[in-house]
């Protein structure tokens, strides 16, 4: 009889210390969720990050389960959100700046769940950042329209004045002009980044003031559309490929890639490898890349995509000296090129040429 | 400033605030019957969805308004039910129906957001449209900004002009006496609110078939909501609904051109402009109350009404 007992007692321990042992083969699989600021159907910055998290779960399969939100608005909507979505989830993608308190907010009262926000600057020991470098994108598609351009004006539509979105304004102008000292940028502010109607509205302004290139840091393909309508106007697409909104005008687009990362960051919670981090990356890691190069003679495509590689193997730098600020005061000298941290992360000013006010 | 880019300005607004006059014209016949139905932004969005929808399939705009303007309809037929015969609050329900309707659309129009439809073509007229200024700022636009218009002068025909008109006025200030004078009360209220949803729902195929020619979540952006104010504004009013249309449809627009030109109003101050509007009318009706009795308040405006036969 204790013969027995004891062997049962050897093979159960035997067997636990084997599951235990084998633990990670039968884990749950990770829960990852995503909140978005707009509907997938933007097909523009929300539709990108989708993209990325289709991505995962087609890497992952059954590893992951992952849920989405859309449409959360960035008011105390997101705080509740995310709350909710903390109790069920390993990891948490905050896909938009207006998520930041919300986001730093519900990450110390869940310390054991990952954050991930999207273009924000706080972090926290559960709490990551991760942003691309737009900037170098549309580098490349300023230079596009400062050659591109029959009346020199380009037309921005731009949503809120946060850094992100001044960067983007100053490298585009930066680089249109370098190729077309004669290029002036017109901005309007729609305070808003998804508004079809308010868009497309601010594209026809831009026309009628003279623009005849089109470029937007909002998340629909209204704009897109209008440039389409009209007459040798021409637009890039923002976050995603809108070609299919342009076919006869979209010149190229500038694409999120956020798969790889969200890969990366969901694989490192399932390891246990997981740890906060900063993450900027551009061309040169495969964040930011461009839809086919399109409606421009085919030598402006090669150009254009030389000056992507040069970007992506470090000899372009969008922000190189000697630039001004706007006031006219110093801000690179010459061959200089700018830290992130504090002048491209918290950029607050328009650069020398740009005539309009800035807006506060 | 040139005269090319004010006859733009001018253009601009016009489109913008067609949405607003079809929404709100609709709905200042629901509310001179009596009824307050919130749910405008609701209606709206269906026939966004609805006439995009419909455009895409068959690509033919007049079957598409068509759609829209039953979708309209069919989303009021809920409001009518709920509020006419069930008696409901209608506050409440009105409310109710904007998010139903919001989220029904966003369902409905998953599939269709990554498609693009042909716009529906403006008139030409052969000799009037080329004339150099009037031209395009007047006779070249889309037949559905005349029927806007058309539809102003008609309501207002119809209410001011006609015995029914008076009939529905009569109802909305004292449904009790309407139906102690023998008046079919639900029947008229029933209709209003079913106009005043397909108002709405061509007002939001406007949105998606001729500003942009896109379906997204939630395109209408508010303007439901602008129209309600629209027509507290307006006084009750048919005329008054253009200006109102004009001023706060058009002060988009404006602002958007004045950056343009670097003048710089706070965009903030701008968007509150259509509700302050609003308030102040309400106010100054208030203080008027008495003498034109025209200009104020349908008086059983949300009131339930209890038939007592």
């Amino acid at each position: 009889m204790s013969n027995i007992r004891l062997t049962s007692i050897l093979k159960l321990s035997l067997l636990s210390a084997v599951l235990a042992f084998t633990s990670n083969v039968f884990a749950d699989p990770v829960k990852a969720a995503f909140v978005y600021i707009g509907p997938t159907g933007d097909h523009g910055w929300t539709f990108a990050h989708d993209q990325g998290a289709k991505y995962v779960k087609e890497q992952m399969g059954d590893d992951v389960v992952i849920t989405t939100v859309e449409s959360v608005a960035e008011n105390s909507d997101s705080e509740r959100t995310i709350t909710s979505l903390a109790r069920k989830n390993d990891i948490i993608f905050t896909t938009s700046f207006g998520y930041m308190n919300p986001t730093i907010k519900v990450a110390k009262r869940y310390p054991d769940v990952k954050f991930e926000h999207a273009t924000g600057y706080m972090l926290a020991d559960n709490v990551s950042v991760y942003s691309a470098r737009f900037y170098e994108g549309r580098h490349v598609i300023g230079k596009l329209a400062g050659k591109m351009t029959k009346s020199n004006v380009i037309g921005y539509i731009a949503s809120f004045p946060i850094p992100e979105v001044i960067r983007g304004i100053n490298s585009a102008y930066l680089a249109a002009k370098s190729v077309n000292p004669d290029i002036q940028i017109k901005i309007v502010w729609v305070y808003t980044w998804y508004d079809p109607g308010k868009e497309a509205d601010a594209a026809n302004a831009l026309i009628a003031q003279g623009a005849d290139i089109i470029m937007q840091h909002t998340d629909s393909t209204a704009a897109m559309t209008v440039a389409e309508e009209t007459e040798g106007v021409y637009a890039f697409g923002q976050a995603s490929d809108m070609g299919e909104w342009g076919p006869t005008s979209q010149l190229t687009g500038i694409i999120d890639d956020w798969g790889p990362y969200y890969l990366a960051r969901v694989q490192a919670v399932k390891d246990g490898t997981w740890a906060s981090s900063d993450t900027f990356d551009g061309i040169a890691e495969g964040m930011v890349e461009f839809a086919p190069m399109a409606n421009m003679p085919k030598g402006l495509g090669d150009w254009a995509e030389r000056i992507v590689n040069g970007i992506g193997n470090g000899y372009i730098h969008p922000f190189t000296g000697p630039i001004n600020k706007q006031d006219g005061s110093p801000w690179l000298a010459e061959g200089e090129t700018p830290p992130d941290y504090p002048d491209l992360l918290t950029m607050d000013f328009y650069v020398e040429g740009i005539d309009s006010k800035y807006p506060n | 400033m040139n005269e090319g880019l004010l006859i733009n300005i001018i253009i601009g607004i016009s489109i913008a605030s067609v949405p607003l006059i079809f929404a709100a014209i609709g709905e200042l016949v629901v509310e001179r019957s009596g009824v307050l139905n919130l749910g405008v932004e609701g209606m709206m969005i269906v026939g966004a969805l609805l006439g995009f929808v419909v455009q895409f399939h068959t690509g033919s705009p007049f079957i598409a308004v068509l759609a829209a303007l039953l979708g309209g309809m069919a989303i009021a037929s809920i409001f009518a039910f709920l509020t006419q015969f069930l008696l409901t609050n209608q506050v409440a329900t009105g409310l109710a129906l904007t998010l139903f309707g919001l989220g029904f659309s966003a369902f409905v129009g998953r599939g269709y957001t990554e498609e693009t439809i042909q716009l529906i073509t403006s008139i030409h007229i052969p000799m009037l449209s080329d004339i150099p200024i009037i031209g395009p700022m007047l006779l070249s636009y889309n037949p559905l900004v005349y029927l806007a218009f058309f539809m102003v002068y008609l309501v207002w025909w119809f209410l001011f002009k006609t015995k029914q008109g008076l009939i529905l006025r009569a109802i909305g200030d004292n449904h009790d006496a309407a139906h102690a004078i023998g008046h079919n009360v639900l029947r008229y209220r029933v209709m209003a609110i079913l106009f005043g949803g397909a108002m709405a729902g061509i007002g939001g195929a406007f949105l998606s078939l001729v500003q942009v020619p896109i379906w997204g979540e939630d395109m209408t952006a508010g303007r439901g909501w602008i129209a309600l104010g629209l027509v507290v504004f307006s006084s009750w009013q048919p005329f008054r609904v253009i200006l109102g249309a004009i001023i706060f449809g058009g002060i988009t627009i404006l602002q958007l051109h004045a950056q343009g030109f670097d003048i710089r109003i706070s965009a903030q101050y701008l968007s509150m402009l259509p509700y302050l509007a609003t308030i102040i009318i309400l106010v100054s009706l208030r203080m008027r109350a008495k003498n034109k009795t025209n200009r104020t308040m349908p008086n059983c405006l949300g009131r339930i009404f209890h038939s007592t036969t």
